[in-house]
This record gives structure tokens, sequence and C-alpha cells, in this order.
């Protein structure tokens, strides 16, 4: 997985509110393998109409946040399916960082294993910087990890995010080798739980 | 830290293997469902050259994919490919798989409680947000992702974190014809589709202890429409009578033994929740929804909200966003909603008992409009035909179909068309969820019955009058 340290790049104002799992991906683009692209049909049915068209006015289309690397949204960013593909769509779409006055659960953790980060603000700071995006759409955003900040044009706005997740991020931490590291505790545990709960393991 | 625990905490500490400085803690899992969208884990497991730690505790089901109709030969090669795909998948790596041709296949929240694969006090996963569900057994049981699903086949562990504890207590009778799926869509507008995020809820009270397992299992299936991390209640002798003689439950000894467990599975008089929910039973009434956030219910006698009328800025653009694409018109009643199909399934209310609440209303009766009975499993069918349920259906009008995830997501190609209104007994109102450009309203299967009959959003409790539900 890739390091998340700093991010200086374009960003674009999403403003909507509650944009699910399967607003981000629809579920007919699930059968995709990642390696067929699913980048292209990030936000398919916000971003096109029914013949497959771009729909003027939706920020992603706006030459100015083509390129945009960061997205800035509304409250509730990714809840609903557990989809990770949802994930892959906007990473492989360039994205990197998402920011937001809050985030589905299971999508913050997908994020955070594909190397997407997922800063939480105020919603206070969400509008302003939305407004600010508006304002100046060629000024580069800046995001700084290990300080938890967000710059652009002139303001710095702090975020959130867990002390876990950010770890993970700033390293480019792998979990699995993490757990294998543990092989003998789990050996010892599985061993223990299966003499005092026999009835859950089936054979 | 007090004595005093909670349900949660009782079973996060039993399958604690590991605690980090951090917080986070390598939990155990008991339970690792896959279905066919799976397959980016697979594919990650495969890449990694790794091997599945537990096939023996690992179970493949065919739901979200499988047609629903003409399934012997799939006619959609990319359908047909992804069915493939997870049997090549489970034989590869020696898991048991609830296939197509199973007779035990169904939806995977649907057949785990039924195979006895569900127990209480088991941490149980599956690639899939709605395993919330199986915490109506007092299971810590939660969605995950792809790369969590490939952690868990490769180790049989996951690294989580402690969520807060929130309980929501409903205490009183519910009225005739008010069932779990009105308690929870309640909750949910009451506390936003938000409004649990980062917490994992504990459903109690004396409304909840009388719910069959079915009820309890729609309500914990709903707990991730309120962006909860799960929901659980805990376990007592209705679990225990739903628990006993499944294939896969414990029997004899070891389930006296596991029984005896159960029982200290509970929460502590004095255990402390970060928040606390009341509900009074009596204040459940018949519920739909009219927007695009499950948070978007109202009792069935109320109107579509006025964007005009709403102080909140915020608030008022997305009413006016829900209503423009839902085709609705601030202040129309809901029971003028005309609707143009109906559909009956998902693991949320595709169950025997949800299928007798519905066919209770349709018995005798003609649906104005098309429709598809899809149930939740295919013992459910077989159960449902024998009590006549399908003749009920059919002669209504209605489709009866084999079971799987069908119109709840629409992948396998069971679609609502773009601009079609359909009620719906399923768990997500969301933008396109049933396919581009559908709208969809959620509510109960006898509401959905009712709105079959109808021909729009309609009360069940007026066609329940003098019969019984
Ligand atoms: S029925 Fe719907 S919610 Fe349930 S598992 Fe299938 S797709 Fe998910």
């Amino acid at each position: 997985m890739e390091k998340f340290t700093t991010l200086s790049a374009i960003a674009c104002p999403l403003g909507l509110a509650n944009v699910d799992t399967d607003q981000i991906l629809p579920a007919r683009f699930l059968k995709i393998a990642r390696a067929d692209g699913l980048g292209r049909h990030l936000l398919h049915d916000l971003r096109r109409d029914e013949a497959g068209n771009e729909r003027p006015g939706f920020p992603l289309n706006e030459p100015q946040w083509r390129e945009a690397k960061i997205l800035v949204a509304g409250r509730n960013f990714g809840g609903g399916s557990s989809r990770e593909a949802a994930v892959y769509a906007i990473y492989d779409s360039g994205i990197r960082c998402v920011i937001a006055p809050s985030f589905g659960d299971i999508f913050s953790e997908n994020a955070t294993k594909n190397g997407l980060l997922t800063a939480i603000v105020s919603q206070a700071d969400a509008d302003a910087m939305t407004a600010a995006l508006v304002r100046e759409p060629g000024r580069a955003m800046t995001i700084d990890l290990e300080r938890q900040t967000i710059a652009h044009a002139g303001a710095t706005y702090p975020f959130a995010i867990d002390p876990s997740r950010r770890e993970r991020l700033l390293k480019g931490l792998d979990d699995i080798g993490l757990t294998m590291g543990y092989a003998d505790r789990i050996a010892a545990f599985r061993t223990r739980d299966r003499a005092l709960h026999g009835w859950k393991y089936l054979s | 830290m007090t004595d005093a625990h909670t349900l949660f905490d009782k079973v996060w500490a039993e399958h604690e293997i590991v605690r980090q400085d951090n917080g986070e803690c390598l939990l155990w899992i008991d339970r690792h469902f896959v279905h066919e969208g799976s397959f980016h884990a697979f594919n990650q497991v495969k890449a990694r050259g790794g091997t599945v730690a537990e096939p023996g505790l690992t179970f493949g089901v065919a739901d979200h994919y499988v047609p629903t109709r003409h399934r012997r030969e799939i006619a959609n090669p990319d359908i047909a490919r992804m069915v493939a795909l997870l049997k090549e998948n489970a034989g590869t790596h020696e898991i048991t798989l609830f296939g197509l041709d199973d007779p035990r296949q169904g939806i995977v929240h649907v057949i785990g409680p039924e195979q006895g694969l569900t127990l209480p006090g088991l941490v149980i996963v599956c690639g899939d947000s709605h395993t919330s569900t199986h915490g109506a057994f007092g299971a810590l049981s939660f969605g995950i992702g792809a790369s969590e699903v490939a952690h868990v086949l490769m180790t049989q562990t996951l690294w989580q974190k402690k969520p807060k504890r929130m309980r929501v207590t409903v205490d009183g009778a519910l009225a005739e014809g008010i069932g779990a799926k009105d308690i929870a869509l309640t909750l949910i507008a009451r506390i936003g589709a938000d409004g649990a995020q980062g917490h994992a809820i504990e459903f109690a009270g004396s409304t909840i202890r009388n719910l069959s397992m079915e009820g309890r299992l729609t309500l914990c299936n709903m707990s991730i429409e309120a962006g909860a991390r799960c929901g659980m209640v805990a376990p007592d002798e209705t679990t225990l009578a739903y628990v006993r003689g499944r294939p896969f439950a414990p029997q004899g000894d070891m389930l006296d033994r596991a029984a005896q467990h159960w029982q200290t599975l509970h929460s502590d008089a004095d255990a402390a929740f970060e928040r606390e929910v009341t509900l009074a039973a009596a204040d459940v009434v018949p519920i739909v929804t009219w927007g695009i956030t499950p948070a978007d219910a109202l009792p069935i006698d109320g109107a579509v909200p006025d964007p005009a009328r709403e102080s909140n800025p915020a608030r008022a653009t997305q009413i006016a966003e829900a209503i423009d694409y839902m085709g609705l018109t601030p202040g129309q009643k809901l029971t003028d909603v005309r609707i143009d199909r109906v559909f009956i399934g998902s693991c949320t209310n595709s169950r025997i008992e949800d299928l007798r609440a519905a066919a209770a209303i349709l018995a005798g009766r003609t649906s104005k409009v098309p429709g598809l009975v899809s149930p939740g499993s295919t013992s459910v069918k077989r159960q449902a035909e024998d009590e006549g349920l399908d003749r009920i259906f059919r002669t209504a009008g209605l489709e009866w179909a084999e079971s799987g995830c069908s119109m709840c997501v629409g992948i396998n190609g069971d679609l609502v068309p773009p601009g079609e209104r359909c009620a719906s007994s399923t768990n997500r109102n969301f933008r396109g969820r049933q396919g581009p450009g559908a709208r969809t309203h959620i509510m109960s299967p006898a509401m959905v019955a009712a709105a079959a009959v109808s021909g729009h959003l309609a009360d069940a409790r007026v066609f329940l009058a003098g019969r019984k539900g």
C-alpha cells in the first residue's frame, strides 16, 4: 500500500450529503475486476445521464475539477453497502483524499486499507472550504497528515482521523504482514478457546 | 474498568487475541461468510500466494448474483461467470458452498441462522454490510470490506477498534399489524441515517423480548441503516428454542454447555452505555419512506415534507433533492402516492413470518400492480409452499420466484425500471438502488401487501381488520 504523508492538489467541492457507496459505484459495475478499470465508473449515475452523457454542472465534469485529487463532500459520505470497490473507483480515478464531516464506518476502514485518506472536518469548515473552492478553483489545497491540517486559500483547517488509521496511512502498513507476526498467539488462542467453547467449533 | 459489562463487551472480550496500545485489537472470527462479490478478496489471497486459514469456519453462499427465475441455465454470461467464480474459489479452498442447486441455498443472512451457523456469543463477519443481522442472536456480527475479507480468509482474525455502546430500549406492546420494520424505521427517522455511526447498538426492553427471532433479525439487519457498526439482542429462551435442532447447531451435551454459557451473555444491570435512546411501542405506527435515505420515513398518515417549511437550509436542499428524485409533490398525502410495482424479499423481510404477514393481507385480494416475491431461502420457499402461501401470492397476481438478493440490489437483473415506483420490503431506498432511476419506498411486508392491493401507499391495518395477521 502506498504511504500518505502530504498532498498538494486540486480539490473538487462535491457538496452533496449522504453520498452512499451505491452512488459512488452503482451495483451494475460490481462485476468488473479492478484491473479492468473502475475509476471511470466513479459516481456514474450522478455524473452521467441515462444515455451515458456527462451531466453539465456536476462538479467532477467541470474542466477546473476534472483532475482533482481531493474531494470535499457533505456529511455521511460512504454510508451503506460495504463494497470496497467503491474505494477502488475513487482511488483509481486519481483521488487520494476525501474530506467530509462524517463517513460510513466500513467505508473509512476500506479507504485506509487502500491508502485513501478520509479526513473529518466540522460542518462549518467543510462549508468554508466548499465556498473557497468555488471562488478559487485553480488554487491547490495542501493536506498534511502528520500535522492533521488542510491549508487552502490562506486558511488552515484541522482535521480528525482515528490515530491507528493515521499511523497505518503514514507508514503504508500492511495488516496481513502484521497479523502473521502474531501467528503463535493466534494458535494459542484457538487451542484455549476450543477447550472453553468447544460448541463453537464445527469439526 | 468496573465489574459491570455490556453484552457487547463480554462477547468482544472473549475474542480478543492481542490488544495494542492504540486500542486496536486482534479478534478471533468464529464464522465467515463469503458470496459471489467476495471475488476481490479471493484475488488478493491469490496475489499473495496465501491459503484459507480455517476453511471449516468459512461458508460460501450464492445469493447476490443468482437469477430468481429460469436459473438452471443462467442466460447472462457475466452473472454465470460470477456464480461459477464463487464455486471455483470455494472448491480451491475447500470451503462448504451453499450453491445455486443446494437445497440450503438462500440469502446469506437468512441461511446463517436457519442452518444453525449463527449462534449467541460468536463473532461473525461477511463482506456485506447487513451482516449486522446475525446480532439478533447476541452475536457480534458486522460487515467488512474486501481487504478485510482477505485478511480473515488468511488469518481467521481481524483488527478492530471497539466502537462506542448505544442502547435502544423499546417498551410496551406493539399494536396489531405493526412489526420490527416499523420499529427500525421509526428509530432511524428519529436518530438519522448516520445517527449510530461509530456505535454498537444493543436492543433491549419488553418489546424486544417479545419479538420473535425473525423480528429481531429484521431489527438488527436495519441497524446498519442507522450507521451502526452492529446491532445485538441478548440471547434468551426464544433464541435457544430457535437454535435447538438446527443442522449446524450444537446438540446434546454440547448444546447444554453452550446454553449455560449463553446465559451469561447479557448486559449487567449497571453497565454503562455511551448513548441511550428510548422508544415507546405505543408510538410505533406503520411507517414508509418517502425520500432517498432510510431516515426519510414518516407514518403512513403523513404527507411529503415541504422544503419551503424547513428552517435548516441544508436539510431543505436535501428534502428538495429527494422529492425531485422521487417524483413527489410537497404536501402530497403519502396514501395518494401511486406505485408501479411491489417487491417482497431481501435479508430484511423474506423469512416465513414476513411472507405470512404479507399473505394475510393478500389472501382473497388482487394486486393492482405487478410484483415479485422472492423468499429468503430455498427452505423458506419450500415451507411457504407447504403452507400454501405461494398460491396466495400467485392468485393475487404476483410472481413467486426463487431465493436470492434479487430486487434488493438488482445485480442479478431483477430491476425496477427507470422512473418506476416500487413499494419494497428491502432496506435501502438510495437513489438507483433497485436500478438506475428506480424510486423505492421501503416498508414492512404487510405494508407492501397493502400497497399492492391499493395501487398506492396504504395502511396495512385497514386490510387486517377482521382478519388474523
Ligand atoms: S438481500 Fe440485499 S441487503 Fe441483504 S445481503 Fe442481499 S444485497 Fe445485501
